[in-house]
């Protein structure tokens, strides 16, 4: 599904990733470990587009697509989907405005029909219960006055809306309580289907034992130094990143 | 002659979509202004003698003034005498007394989604069309009259209630307030007059749309709304005009008389022709609109959306003399390539615990520059009054201004008086979320521009929000990317 | 052009007398300056920054001036007292428009430093004077500093040359003294250059009780890397009439505050123009005023950002109480490459009385898109519910009041750096609003 090979970027002149390479197959599950400023976040800031971050060598494809010369929202027609870190407030955009303006622009771009207002809104009830999301939140201004933990879900019901191929969730269990993770968390798992990929980005063991990972990278100074099973994961957890930062340093 | 006879030129720039002429013979009187051309146009319309009288001395004093230079504003010279000021396009070519409206005419409105004939309005609208300097008709007068509500073209009221009339004309918008105040006294052609009877509600939306048409002519409208105690009004008004190179002059005024316990709601959407891409032709928009809300708890509520125009120079203001009146002003301004806008409000508080609010909006894209000026005043005698004021900018393109002028004049101890300014752009963060959901950046600045300007817009009566919204999204067109 | 004949008719009558007893550096822009005055007169009320003041009228009464300047025999130092305990500072008196002759003058200890006469710096230090007399403070845009910049014969020199701090904050104490009624058309001049820093407190008295109308034009050039504060305090009386105009330049890298507390007066009219021509600089610039009476105070400010990634804060507060009137206008200008300017204006104002009355009008005017700017503005009345809560909790009425006010401007008497001065003015503040001192200590008026 997603093949990233020797991808360099940088931002503001200041090279992050040196050299990434990652293959993600259609149904797997990646987890994308790593100490802070290793460049996960610019890793999945490249693979959807984000016009700040410059790639300077290598490529990535997507389904046989080349991802670096579409735009964002081409990237997204495409079925990409970045759960933010950090989702940005829209003041008085509403997100049935927003919902409906991405869903139809999906439409519109694959071709298909544009989607009845009723069904549109039916569509919109359902997705809603997968992240147990409050209407009231739904009727608000996009993230506008969101708690960290709404702001997560809110990321989750709009990739449900959306039904991405492959998504990546970067850092979605920061700012969560132990409950609301599993509301993300399970939200997620209804989500997935034997096509649908993923790259999850966390510092933690916890958001892992919900969504298991078939694959565990580690990223450190913008390379993937060790590839593991789910286990890698657990060894982390239990030991940090020096005795891999000592094993890179052999 | 399919040609000559084709009934609208459809015109190639599909921005402006209204920018189409009408073919049709039009009654233009010669250019110039002068006393003759003041008696002419009193004469056309059947005046009585009171009414030629008003008008020469707002010509008289009109000729001592000066065009004013206080706004943010770059005028081009207007040659008054290069003007016409009338222009009748239900005139026939012969005369033939035939009284039926022109179809073209009709066919015209029809287009500009107006529908004339009352079977196919949009329920709940009664309508004042009117063209270049006169009323071509009014949609549902019958209904309104079993109301006793008196809903007619203006030059009609003078005929049929000339003591009404000559009571209010004038009486909050003085022929001395200002230049184009007296040019309009002077010389003023059509527009609508409302009166609304005691404890009556107005059944439907009362709507006035403007159109110019005729090439080299102003248009110089008049409306005068009176709402008598106790009752209600939402009043609507729309305008467009056709595609032309030069400047064309629209010098309005509009008065509403708002008495105890009544209400009234005036919604603009303001689509005059804003001038090509080059910042060449586009209506000067130049209006005086005010109103009184002489009565204890009246309310007064002013929105406006403001897209069109190559320049906009307009304050529409609430004097609260009424104890425990209330007044408020929303506004969404938006200009693009080389429009200009000067306009805001004025609020001055004369009763007591009087309250006013006003919320304006100023988007500037293009090489535009966009100000909002507004005065709260509160008087002596205004104990208890309060004012709150919010005026953002967004800013897009690095080569446009967005300014504000707010003014204060507080001259009572138990006023509270607050004004709040921003100034801020769309973030790159907010156009890339977006466009990570798939929506493309022109199409993620409208959803943006939209909700930014939603507290006004949601001020406005269904159909019209409709409308604007859509408006805010073409006049950005191109802007960002 | 509205009136201003008779200055015009002085001008013309006096002129050789006026030049002989200046500099020729001042005698140079000095005919210049007199036609710019000739064609504008006083700004009449519809000029937009003159709308609040009327200057005709202050302007109109007699006045004499001090042209052949003849000596003031009585030494300040024996009967001025406005002394700020602690402060230590390098003190200079003013008598009128001219450096007091008993003052320490010219080259100080520290490394060059220049402060003396502008009138005997003009022709002792022609190349720094000459670069800088007149630059910024523009004739041609304001009558105020046309009028001023043709009728001053003396005033106060600064110079602080490249990186040197003064470690003490140089104190300019202006007294007028007349006995007769008088107009004083001051001038100062100040020039700190690369990484220079220096803090200047200006501290404006009157000593007699008669009229006296001053004029005064302040030009501050601050170089790249350099840091000034300027404090300026008017405690004067209700016979004085102060227009002052103050203009600011900065470089690159600059640190600049501004603070104007206008505590007695009769009519002031300060205007405050500030260049940001360099990126990165750091402006504050904050008012305080404290009017009863029939006390005039009209502030006007303009911000002008040319360079991007400045930063410009500004606040000013008024207590505007009995028939005392209050105006203050604040345009920010965001010019069209100054990206990524930030900048905030507040002015709040309390309305005391039925009487007081209270004009503010903060502008915004930007050419660039990449900007966060904000400006508020509020008049009004004490917060009821926080005057009950006080009350409640065994306060009285007039001192919850007092406690408000006094917090209602302790915002901006926080944020003056000098902390003898800063204690100084919190209890000259709160005595003021105690209505313990209605009048100012060293005045002979109040006397």
């Amino acid at each position: 599904m997603l093949e990233v090979r020797n991808l360099h970027a940088c931002i503001n002149g200041k090279e992050i990733l040196k050299g990434v390479n990652l293959t993600i197959k259609d149904g797997e599950i990646h987890a994308l470990m790593g100490t802070n400023g290793a460049g996960k976040s610019t890793l999945s800031n490249v693979i959807v587009g984000h016009p700040s971050y410059e790639v300077t060598a290598g490529s990535i494809t997507f389904n046989g697509q080349n991802l670096l010369e579409m735009k964002p929202e081409e990237r997204a027609h495409a079925g990409i989907f970045l759960s933010f870190q950090q989702p940005v407030e829209i003041p008085g955009v509403s997100m049935v405005n927003f919902m409906r303006a991405a869903v139809n622009a999906r439409h519109k771009a694959l071709g298909e029909e544009q989607m009845k207002s009723t069904d549109f809104l039916k569509r919109m009830r359902e997705k809603r219960k997968f992240v147990e999301i409050d209407n009231k939140l739904i009727n608000r201004s996009v993230n506008e006055g969101f708690s960290g933990g709404e702001k997560k879900r809110n990321e989750i019901f709009q990739m449900a809306m959306l039904e991405p191929k492959f998504c990546i969730l970067d850092e979605t269990d920061s700012g969560l309580d132990v409950d609301a993770l599993r509301i993300v968390a399970e939200g997620f798992n209804k989500l997935r289907t034997k096509e649908t990929s993923a790259m999850v980005i966390t510092h933690y063991q916890r958001l892992l034992d919900y969504i298991r990972p078939d694959v565990v990278h580690v990223l450190l100074d913008g390379r993937i130094v060790k590839t593991g099973g789910a286990e890698l994961a657990q060894e982390i957890e239990n030991r940090g990143f020096d005795w891999i930062k000592e094993e890179v340093a052999e | 002659m399919s040609e000559s006879n084709e009934f609208v030129r459809k015109v190639a720039e599909e921005k402006y979509k209204f920018g189409f002429t009408t073919d049709i013979h039009t009654e233009i009187i010669d250019k110039g202004l002068n006393e003759d051309v003041i008696r002419t146009i009193s004469s056309k319309k059947g005046e009585p003698e009171w009414l030629l009288e008003f008008r020469l001395e707002a010509y008289r004093y009109w000729l001592t003034q000066k065009q004013p230079e206080w706004g943010h504003l770059k005028m081009p010279d207007i040659d008054y005498q290069a003007i016409s000021y009338y222009a009748d396009p239900t005139k026939k070519k012969k005369d033939s007394g035939n009284k039926e409206i022109d179809p073209e005419l009709m066919k015209t409105f029809d287009k500009l989604g107006i529908p004339l004939e009352e079977r196919l309005a949009l329920s709940g609208t009664a309508v004042d069309a009117v063209m270049d300097s006169v009323s071509v008709k009014t949609t549902f007068k019958e209904r309104l009259a079993e109301k006793n509500i008196i809903f007619c073209s203006i030059s009609e009221a003078v005929r049929e209630y000339p003591e009404l009339v000559r009571a209010y004309l004038g009486s909050v918008v003085p022929y001395r307030d200002n230049y184009f105040a007296a040019l309009n006294s002077a010389v003023f052609s059509d527009g609508s007059f409302v009166y609304i009877p005691k404890n009556t509600r107005c059944p439907m939306e009362l709507s006035t749309y403007f159109r110019i048409n005729a090439r080299n002519t102003g248009q110089f409208e008049r409306t005068l709304i009176v709402c008598d105690e106790g009752s209600y009004v939402s009043y609507l008004e729309g305008c467009t005009a056709p595609m032309r190179d030069e400047n064309q002059l629209h010098a309005a005024i509009v008065e509403i008389v708002v008495m105890d316990n009544a209400e009234v709601k005036y919604s603009t959407v303001q689509n005059w022709y804003p001038g090509d891409a080059d910042g060449k032709g586009g209506v000067l928009n130049l209006v005086t609109k005010r109103g009184h809300l002489r009565g204890v708890n009246s309310k007064l509520s002013w929105t406006q959306v403001e897209t069109g125009s190559a320049i906009t120079w307009k304050y529409p203001s609430c004097v609260l003399t009424g104890d425990n009146s209330q007044a408020e002003f929303y506004s969404v301004a938006v200009t693009n390539n080389y429009q200009q806008a000067d306009t805001g409000t004025k609020m001055i508080h004369i009763g007591k615990n009087t309250r006013s609010t006003i919320i304006s909006k100023g988007i500037s894209a293009g090489r535009s520059q966009n100000s909002y000026r507004g005065l709260v005043k509160v008087s002596a005698n205004a104990d208890g009054a309060r004012n709150y004021s919010s005026c953002d900018s967004l800013l897009l393109g690095s080569l446009c201004g967005a300014h504000t002028f707010p003014y204060m004049d507080v001259h009572n101890n138990t006023a509270t008086v607050e004004h709040e300014a921003t100034t801020s752009k769309i973030s790159e963060e907010q156009l890339f979320y977006c466009n990570q959901r798939g929506i493309s950046t022109e199409e993620a600045v409208g959803l943006i521009v939209n909700g930014y300007a939603k507290d006004v817009i949601n001020k406005l009566p269904m159909e019209f929000a409709v409308e604007a919204q859509k408006l805010l999204s073409v006049s950005l067109e191109g802007t960002v990317g | 052009m509205n009136g201003g004949k008779q200055y015009i008719d002085l001008y013309r009558e006096s002129r050789e007398i006026i030049m002989q007893h200046s500099a020729s550096l001042m005698n140079a822009v000095r005919d210049e300056a007199f036609d710019c005055f000739e064609r504008m007169g006083f700004p009449s009320r519809k000029v937009e920054r003159y709308k609040y003041t009327d200057v005709e009228k202050a302007f109109a009464p007699d006045y004499g001036l001090n042209l052949t300047r003849m000596d003031i025999p009585v030494n300040p130092q024996d009967v001025f007292k406005c002394d700020v305990p602690n402060l230590s500072t390098q003190l200079f008196f003013m008598e009128n428009d001219a450096f007091y002759k008993g003052n320490q003058r010219s080259a100080l200890s520290e490394d060059g430093v220049i402060i003396t006469s502008l009138k005997e710096a003009a022709d002792k230090y022609p190349d720094i004077v000459g670069k800088y007399y007149s630059k910024l403070a523009d004739v041609a845009s304001d009558s105020i500093t046309a009028l001023n910049t043709a009728f001053a014969q003396d005033g106060l020199f600064v110079y602080v040359p490249r990186n040197v701090q003064l470690k003490r904050p140089v104190q300019i104490v202006n007294i007028l003294r007349s006995g007769v009624d008088m107009m004083v058309n001051r001038r100062v001049l100040i020039v700190l250059e690369e990484g220079a820093d220096a803090t200047f407190l200006f501290c404006d008295h009157a000593m007699d009780n008669v009229h006296f109308l001053t004029t005064q034009v302040i030009e501050v050039f601050v170089a790249d890397n350099a840091h000034a504060d300027i404090y300026e305090l008017e405690e004067t009386h209700t016979k004085c009439k102060r227009f002052s105009n103050l203009y600011i330049k900065t470089g690159g890298y600059c640190t600049v505050s501004h603070n104007n507390i206008t505590l007695f007066n009769g009519l002031t009219r300060n205007t405050t123009d500030v260049i940001l021509d360099g990126e990165y600089s750091e402006l504050t610039l904050n008012g305080c005023v404290v009017a009863d009476k029939k006390q005039y105070v009209d502030n006007n400010t303009l911000i002008d950002h040319r360079k991007p990634n400045c930063t410009s804060n500004e606040l000013y507060k008024y207590v505007v109480d009995e028939s005392a009137v209050g105006a203050f206008a604040g345009r920010i200008l965001v010019q069209k490459d100054a990206q990524h300017t930030v900048s905030q204006e507040t002015n709040a104002n309390l309305c005391v009385t039925k009487e007081a009355r209270v004009y503010t009008q903060p502008m915004l005017e930007i050419y660039a898109d990449d900007v966060k700017c904000a400006h508020g503005s509020t008049i009004g009345l004490l917060d009821e519910s926080a005057l009950f809560y006080m009350q409640q909790r065994g306060i009285s009425a007039d001192e919850a009041r007092m406690l408000l006010k006094f917090a209602f401007v302790g915002q901006v008497i926080e944020q003056v750096k000098l902390e003898p001065l800063r204690d100084r003015l919190q209890r000259l503040v709160e005595k003021r609003f105690r209505g313990e001192l209605n009048k100012c200590i060293g005045c002979a008026i109040c006397k």
